[in-house]
Order: structure tokens, then C-alpha cells, then sequence
């Protein structure tokens, strides 16, 4: 069985996995990784979405292997020093879930917007967002989390300046 | 006694793992740590809809390198059928007849999934097909019913109907819904000593399975403890159906003395588990020219599936809301619970509930068409009004019109007026782009109509350290269950949240549970867990009185402190001075709903507690070239009583609404002519994505409206109802398309109103639009 080596979360890791094993399932079966959840198993509700190289993707469309050498970042690796990331401090404040399985897929999917684009409409989170499903929430809560995370995230830049 | 409320109650706090869930630390079932040594299973399926089974040999299974064990029917120590009500036609695995395109035959388990995978395929399998039935209609013509119906009657119907001045009959279609709770059914088992099992299960009724898992392994239900942390969504697709699953695993389990896992993948999922019932509804009615209902005649027929389970009180329940809000003056209802070779229909928010409404809301549309009058102006001739005009079918009073001041507030605050008036310009303007406006009601009972189902019960401990763990039946989806009950019990024992924990919902702590659904949660719970934290406080109480010698009348408790007169405590010092006393710290809590009562054979009672309420106004834009719409505004006025948590109850609100949405409009379950269900993934069954909510969506709570029943403070049950406010987004459509042909037709748009469907109705009104021309 081939070795894979990737850095997930900010640590080296590394470990034996099949050809064929997806890296939605080295993370959950092989690190514990949990939070990273699977909903459909065929790249479509964005429950499983990481980022790789600073891009999400849905981590049941990848093999670990063509993860070799890359940076990682899953839902537990989001909240630095303790403190939660303005996304996951939005999404708790403003009731952004509910059963919370689609939580983890949606901040991740989020942060990449907000990555590129700091200052998002609603129109352009809603259209970003159309790959991950939500079964309960009707989504306003989840738009209203991103864009309030957004804000934060700009005052927080500003402040920096 | 006096009272310092900490007010935890009525305030918008965050669900109760919202902590959790963000930072992905939250654990479903598949999250948890596997034991050592974890077989996962394989469930093979059945190719075909209807066979006998002629011969089944699995030796190659077994055979198969890496398979730990292979169950088939003959293979369990107990009893073959998971029926809920125990009608014996469900089997865990198919016995001598295959009864449903993709039933389960048997079961594989291997330390991997694909080994076991891989070993199912080398099964042989003799079949002998048999002539399956895969439609309402052609269920109905065979007069097969999973089930007895039910028959619902008041007035005299054929009088009512030969005295009207005018009648008309038609049908309505009604698809069904698959539930899509993003996290599948599973259930893993771990064997114990002298015949224990435990299952952790994604399940919204674990005392069920406990039940199902005990009857299937053979032993006795003290022998089975289920526990559930929390489900990645339920919906009611996990109040039976999680059983099969749990019972496979506590099989594979028992029967190799390792802990089993089975998960299904989301197409499993949907090809193996109910979904809600489509229906084919006939009606005919008797009214007047001024829009007034006589009589009405309908008959409810439901596609059950292949066995029972839920569809009796499911079927029961369409009937008890085919009047929604409107006074029928002679009436008989009846239902159809139809056996199709198809998957076992089950619950689905609303249970029966949403599809009699929309047969209610389909005789109110034909009416507005036949008498040329605004449906909103026909909805509120035929209200439900006290003296004379208030009884139901099922001849229960109507005591309160709360509808009725829904719908006023909501038509004058959303201007409906001026909107219907410029909807209508805009369509003489536009020739291909049409609008549409509805403004509908929602009255939904709320209690299981099984009367027993209407118990809860709660454990509270008291630590010695002062911290305190709740136990309770119910279990939390999503919903916000959890937190509620953590601010009844905060506010009844005037603490903050932090200090009460709430531990996993388990067969072990609170026995003989009701499953959480029929929107109840809270109220059955709620009343519970207050009932045992009333006795540890009355304990309490009772013991720093006699320590103090004084009064129990004179202590003062609030935010943490207990006094009298001068005297104080906190609740820390109280509690150990208590345990030292030897006074008991853990009670538990029973609540049973007053009033209730339902005679089924008879028709009559008062099979619900109280009605919650709501009005929905929708606005549409359909490009009649295509049949492709957009909501474009959507106004709600929705009832909760004084809502526990405001916050949770509009998350139900809004969620509620957008999953009815998607059921009437781009939810669409498609089975081929051989039985096979073809819409098995998010691929081709279109849940709502995150652009499909309305351009515009304005939600306001009733406020200052107490429940005027005694319930939980005098909060209302909201689990459920939101759901059928989407039906204003079906009517909606409807006016658009009925512009084509002038209003003069009334278009029975059938959901789901995919755009194909709202396509051929615009086509059918154009037609029979010309062909008045020409006449
Ligand atoms: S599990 Fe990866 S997209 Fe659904
Ligand atoms: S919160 Fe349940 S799926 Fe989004």
C-alpha cells in the first residue's frame, strides 16, 4: 500500500492508505478527523468540504493520494489558539444550523468565498453556496452567518491597518 | 413561596451544540470511535419489485474470503418483522416473497465494507417473478389495503350534495417526498456479557427500537439499551425507519460477538427507507353561487408501499386536516390506505397532515373558479365560526378562529389588495411572463392521535457539587429540542444554563418513551422534565424550611440564592447540606396531555390538545414559454403561543417552509415501469439548494397570543406546521398559469409543480383558451 504524506491542520501527517481511498476517508477513518462529514458520498451536498492548498474542495471527490504534499485544513483546524474563526463565531451566533451536519461543509465552503471576495452580496454567498445542501435550516440563517462573518472579518482587517 | 425568575425562558438562545457543530466536534453515530475489531455491513438488495423466491443460497457468500457472517430470514433467533404495529408484515430480511424493488435479502459483514460488498455478489438467487403493483390506482382497482381506513362523517352528505345549487367532482395527484436528512440511517451494535446489546442509532423513537431489537435477538428488552446523542435531521424518516437498520447490526452483533456497524450510503438510503405517501384524492363538492360550501365527498387513497407501518395513523391524519380551516356543513371522508410493491411509506413532517390540507385548499380553488370569486374571498366565506359553523369532520369544536385573524392581519399587512391588483396589470401587460398571488391557511392539531403516545418522562440529578444533569424521552434532530427543555428546567430551578447539563437520550435512563414527532417534543418533555425539577425544588424547599425553622411560604429562590428574611444560601451550600441530610437528589418527572380522547371506530372526539396557526402569502414569476418560475416574495404570520425560544421556533419557521416549498414544487420521486425507483440521488431528486429560497421572505411571530391551553408556558408545538404554509407558493402558481385562460378555468395544478408539469398545464389552459375563442 502506497504512503501518503500531507500537512492537515498545521501537522505533518502521514500514513498507508489504498490506491483508491478517498481523502474524506483518511481524514475521518485514519486521523479522527470526524468533523468532516459525509452526506451523499457523491460530490454533491458539500457536507465533506476541506480546503487544499488554500482551495475547497469536496473531500469525497479526491483520493488521499492526490492530496500527496499538500496543506490541508478541515473544520478542526479552523478556530486558532482556542479562539473560533469569525465564521464559526457567526454561524453560533446567528443560529446558521441546525441538526448541524451540513455546519462543517458550509464554513469551509464560506471561508474560500470569503478568501477571495471580502465583501460579498447575498446574491453572490447564495450562488456560491449552491454545492452544499441544508435539509433543515431554509438557509437564511446560513446566508445572514456568512455575510455577518464577512463584516467582521473587514473590521477586523481595518483594525489591523 | 416567593420568585426571582432568571428568565430563561422566551429567550433567543443558540441550540444547545451550536458550539459543537461549528468547530465540527459534535459526534453523529459514524463519528464515533470504532471499537476494536468492528465488522461493517452489506445489505443486499432484491433486483426485482414482486417474486417469490424460490431458492437462496449464500454458501458462496459465506465462502468468500474476509466475511465474518451472512444473515439471511432464517437466520434470526427472534421474531422476523419490525411492524411498529405489530402487524407481522414487515421482515427484517424478505422471507419466501420479494415485496419491494430493492428489499433487503440478507446481510453481509466483513472487517471492510467492499470485502463484504464483493461477497454479496456471488449469492444465487432463484426467483419466480409475480405481477407487481406499482400505482395508486391500480391498488385501489384491487381493493388491497396495508390496513383498515378510515371513514369520517357528519351531516347528511347525499342531501347536502342533490340540495346544493351547484356540484362538481374532480381528482387531485399528490407526490410523495423523500425525507434527505443529510445524515443517512446507522446504528452500531456492541455486544455485552449475558446477552446484553447496546446500539447507538440514529433514531427518533429509541424506545421502538429497543423493542424491535429485543424482539428480533430474541430477549428481553431490559437486555437492550439504545442511545441517541443527537441525528443529522430526522423529519419523521427516522421514527420507524431507523429500526431495520439498528436490528441488522445488533444481529451481525450478537451473532459474532463483535461490535457492527451498518451505515447506509445516500442511495441505499433512499432506495431502502418510507417516504412521505403520495395520494390520489377524488372530491366532489356542493356549493352555492356566493362561494358557500354545502357538502363535500372526497376520498383519500395513499400509496402505502409493500406493509403498514405508519400509514394507518398517517391516512387517519390527512383526513383530520382535508378541512384545514373550513366548515363543511355535511361531509364524508374517506381513506385508502393502498398496498403498491413498493417501499413502506412513513412519516414525514406533517404525517397525512399537509396532503389533506391540499385537497382542502384544492376545493377551496375550485369554488374561486366555479363562482368567478377571489379564493381569498372563498376561504373566508367558509371559515370555521363559533355557534353553529364550528365543527370539525371528526366533531371536535373549533374554539378559537385564530386563522381567521392570521389571514386578516397578514392580507392587510402584506397588501394583498393592492398586490392582486398589480399582479393582474402586470399579466395584461405581459404576454409571456405571467405573476401569481395566493394567500392560504394553516390549522394543524397537535397531539398523536394514538392517545397513549401522549406521555413523557424526565430524570433530574442533582450533584453534590450542585451541578445538574437532565434526562429526558426526547431526541434532538436539530429542532432545538434540547435547549428548550434546558431553559424550562434553568428557569424552574433559577440557574444559569451552564450549570445543567443534558446527557444523551437512552432507553436506560427514561423508559417507554414516545417517539419525538407529531411536533410534540417539546410540550410532552417540557412538562416532564418541569414535573422533576418541581420535586427536587419542593424538596428542597421543604428541607432548608425545617433547617431554618421557617415557613416554607417565606423562601425566597432566585439567581442562585435561596433566602428568608435574613438568611441566605446559595444553591451549592443547600444541595450538599441537603445530601448530608440525607434528602434524595434525583426525581423524575411524568406528564400526560389532559382532554384528549378519540374514538376511531366512531369517528368522533377530541383527538388533539390544541390547533397552532399560520398564514402564507406568495408572489411567483413563470415564464409561461418554459414553465420555469421564481418565488419572488413570500410573507408568513405564524403562531407559537409564547415561544420558548424564539430564535429555534423561527430556524422551524423558515426551514419548515422552505422543505414544504420543496416538496410541491422540485421534489420529484420517479419509479420506472418495473418497480425500480429512479430518483436515488441528489442527482436527479432536486432538493432545495441555497438560491432557491424567495428573492424576499418576511417572517413575523404572533406576538402576545398565549397558547389558551395549560401547556408547557403556554407555548405551541412548531415542528410541523410551517411545512403547509408552502402551499400559498402551489396556489401561487396556480393563479399565474389559471391568467392564461383568463381565470375562467381552474388550472388543478397537481404537485409537484416541477416546471414540466406547470408547462403542460399552461399548454392544457391555452387550449381549452382557444377553443373557447372558436366556439
Ligand atoms: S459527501 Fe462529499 S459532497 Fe456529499
Ligand atoms: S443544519 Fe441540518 S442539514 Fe443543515
Amino acid at each position: 500500500m502506497p504512503t501518503v504524506t500531507m500537512t492537515v491542520n498545521g501537522k505533518q501527517v502521514s500514513g498507508e492508505v489504498e490506491p483508491r481511498t478517498l481523502l474524506v476517508e483518511f481524514l475521518r477513518e485514519g486521523l479522527g478527523l470526524t468533523g468532516t462529514h459525509v452526506g451523499c458520498d457523491t460530490s454533491q451536498c458539500g457536507c465533506c468540504v476541506v480546503h487544499v492548498d488554500g482551495r475547497s474542495v469536496k473531500a469525497c471527490t479526491m483520493l488521499a493520494v492526490q492530496a500527496e504534499g499538500a496543506e490541508v485544513t478541515t473544520i478542526e483546524g479552523l478556530a486558532a489558539d482556542g479562539s473560533l474563526h469569525p465564521l464559526q463565531q457567526a454561524f453560533h451566533e446567528n443560529h446558521g444550523l441546525q441538526c448541524g451536519f451540513c455546519t462543517p461543509g458550509m464554513i469551509m465552503s464560506s471561508l474560500e468565498l470569503l478568501q477571495r471576495n471580502p465583501d460579498p452580496s447575498e446574491a453572490e454567498v447564495r450562488e456560491w453556496l449552491e454545492g452544499n445542501l441544508c435539509r433543515c435550516t431554509g438557509y437564511h440563517n446560513i446566508v445572514k452567518s456568512v455575510l455577518a462573518a464577512a463584516a467582521a472579518m473587514r473590521g477586523a482587517a481595518r483594525a489591523a491597518e | 413561596m416567593g420568585e426571582a425568575k432568571t428568565a430563561m425562558v422566551h429567550r433567543p438562545l443558540p441550540h444547545d451544540s451550536a458550539a459543537a457543530h461549528v468547530t465540527g466536534e459534535a459526534v453523529y453515530v459514524d463519528d464515533m470511535p470504532e471499537p476494536a475489531g468492528t465488522l461493517e455491513i452489506f445489505l443486499a438488495r432484491a433486483p426485482v419489485a414482486h417474486a417469490a423466491i424460490e431458492a437462496l443460497d449464500l454458501e458462496p457468500v459465506r465462502d468468500h474470503p474476509g466475511v465474518a457472517c451472512v444473515l439471511a430470514a432464517g437466520d434470526i433467533p427472534g421474531i422476523n418483522d419490525i411492524s411498529p404495529t405489530h402487524k407481522g408484515d414487515e421482515p427484517v430480511f424478505a422471507r419466501d416473497r420479494i415485496l419491494f424493488w430493492g428489499q433487503p435479502l440478507f446481510a453481509v459483514a466483513a472487517e471492510r465494507l467492499a470485502t463484504a460488498r464483493q461477497a454479496a455478489e456471488r449469492a444465487r438467487i432463484e426467483m419466480k417473478p409475480l405481477p407487481a403493483v406499482l400505482s395508486i390506482e391500480e391498488a385501489r382497482r384491487r381493493g388491497d389495503l396495508v390496513t383498515e381506513g378510515l371513514v369520517l362523517e357528519r351531516g347528511d352528505l347525499r342531501e347536502g350534495l342533490r340540495r346544493a345549487p351547484r356540484r362538481l367532482r374532480g381528482s387531485m395527484g399528490i407526490g410523495g417526498q423523500d425525507h434527505f436528512y443529510l445524515e443517512g440511517q446507522v446504528a452500531l451494535a456492541l455486544p455485552g456479557e449475558n446477552g446484553e446489546m447496546r446500539v447507538w442509532s440514529s433514531t427518533q423513537h429509541p424506545s421502538e427500537v429497543q423493542q424491535m431489537v429485543a424482539r428480533v435477538l430474541g430477549v428481553a428488552a431490559h437486555k437492550v439499551t439504545v442511545t441517541v446523542r443527537r441525528m443529522g435531521g430526522g423529519f419523521g424518516g427516522k421514527e420507524t425507519q431507523a429500526s431495520q437498520f439498528a436490528c441488522i447490526a445488533a444481529l451481525v452483533a450478537a451473532r459474532t460477538g463483535r461490535p457492527a456497524k451498518l451505515r447506509l450510503d445516500r442511495d441505499e438510503d433512499m432506495i431502502l427507507t418510507g417516504k412521505r405517501h403520495d395520494f390520489l384524492v377524488d372530491y366532489e363538492i356542493g356549493f352555492d353561487g356566493d362561494g358557500r360550501i354545502r357538502a363535500v365527498k372526497m376520498e383519500l387513497a395513499a400509496r402505502c408501499g409493500f406493509s403498514a407501518d405508519l400509514s394507518g395513523p398517517v391516512t387517519d391524519r390527512a383526513l383530520f386536516h382535508a378541512d384545514n380551516c373550513y366548515f363543511y356543513p355535511a361531509v364524508r371522508l374517506e381513506s385508502f390506505p393502498c398496498r403498491t410493491n413498493t417501499v413502506s411509506n412513513t412519516a414525514f413532517r406533517g404525517f397525512g397532515g399537509p396532503q389533506g390540507m391540499l385537497a382542502a385548499e384544492r376545493v377551496i380553488e375550485e369554488v374561486a373558479f366555479a363562482t368567478g370569486l377571489d379564493p381569498l374571498e372563498v376561504r373566508r366565506r367558509n371559515f370555521y365560526r363559533r355557534g353553529g359553523r364550528d365543527r370539525t369532520p371528526y366533531h371536535m369544536r373549533v374554539e378559537e378562529e385564530l386563522f381567521a385573524e392570521l389571514v386578516e392581519t397578514l392580507a392587510a399587512e402584506a397588501g394583498y389588495e393592492e398586490r392582486r391588483e398589480a399582479v393582474r396589470a402586470f399579466n395584461r401587460d405581459n404576454r409571456w411572463c405571467r405573476k401569481g398571488l395566493a394567500l392560504t391557511p394553516v390549522k394543524f392539531g397537535i397531539a398523536f392521535t394514538a392517545t397513549w403516545y401522549n406521555q413523557a418522562g424526565a430524570l433530574l440529578h442533582i450533584y453534590r457539587d450542585g451541578s445538574v444533569q437532565l434526562n429526558h424521552g426526547g431526541t434532538e434532530m436539530g429542532q432545538g429540542l434540547h435547549i428548550k427543555i434546558l431553559q424550562v428546567v434553568a428557569e424552574e430551578l433559577a440557574l444559569p444554563i451552564e450549570r445543567i447539563a443534558i446527557a444523551a437520550t437512552s432507553t436506560g435512563r427514561v423508559p417507554n418513551t414516545s417517539a419525538t414527532a407529531a411536533s410534540s417534543g417539546s410540550d410532552l418533555n417540557g412538562m416532564a422534565a418541569l414535573d422533576a425539577a418541581r420535586t427536587l425544588k419542593r424538596r428542597l424547599i421543604a428541607h432548608i424550611a425545617s433547617r431554618w425553622q421557617v415557613p416554607a411560604e417565606s423562601i425566597v429562590w432566585g439567581g442562585g440564592r435561596i433566602r428568608a428574611g435574613d438568611r441566605e444560601t446559595s444553591f451549592e451550600e443547600l444541595v450538599e447540606d441537603a445530601y448530608l441530610a440525607r434528602v434524595p437528589l434525583s426525581a423524575t418527572g411524568f406528564y400526560r396531555t389532559p382532554k384528549i380522547h378519540w374514538d376511531r371506530r366512531r369517528g368522533r372526539g377530541r383527538p388533539f390538545l390544541y390547533f397552532a396557526c399560520g398564514a402564507a402569502m406568495s408572489e411567483v414569476i413563470v415564464d409561461t414559454l418554459t414553465g420555469e418560475y421564481r418565488v419572488e416574495r413570500v410573507d408568513i404570520l405564524h403562531d407559537v403561543g409564547d415561544s420558548l425560544n424564539p430564535a429555534i421556533d423561527l430556524g422551524q419557521i423558515e426551514g419548515g417552509f422552505v422543505q414544504g416549498m420543496g416538496w410541491l414544487t422540485t421534489e420529484e420521486l420517479w419509479w420506472d415501469g418495473e418497480g425500480r425507483l429512479r430518483t436515488h440521488a441528489p442527482s436527479t431528486y432536486k432538493i432545495p439548494a441555497c438560491g432557491d429560497r424567495p428573492r424576499v421572505m418576511n417572517i413575523r411571530m404572533l406576538e402576545g397570543r398565549p397558547n389558551r391551553e395549560d401547556t408547557i408556558h403556554r407555548s405551541k408545538a412548531v415542528g410541523e406546521p410551517p411545512l403547509m404554509l408552502a402551499i400559498s407558493v402551489l396556489h401561487a402558481l396556480s393563479d399565474a398559469v389559471a391568467s392564461i385562460a383568463d381565470h375562467r378555468v381552474c388550472p388543478r395544478l397537481d404537485p409537484p409543480a416541477t416546471p414540466e408539469r406547470v408547462l403542460a398545464a399552461i399548454e392544457r389552459l391555452r387550449r381549452s383558451a382557444l377553443q373557447t375563442a372558436a366556439e
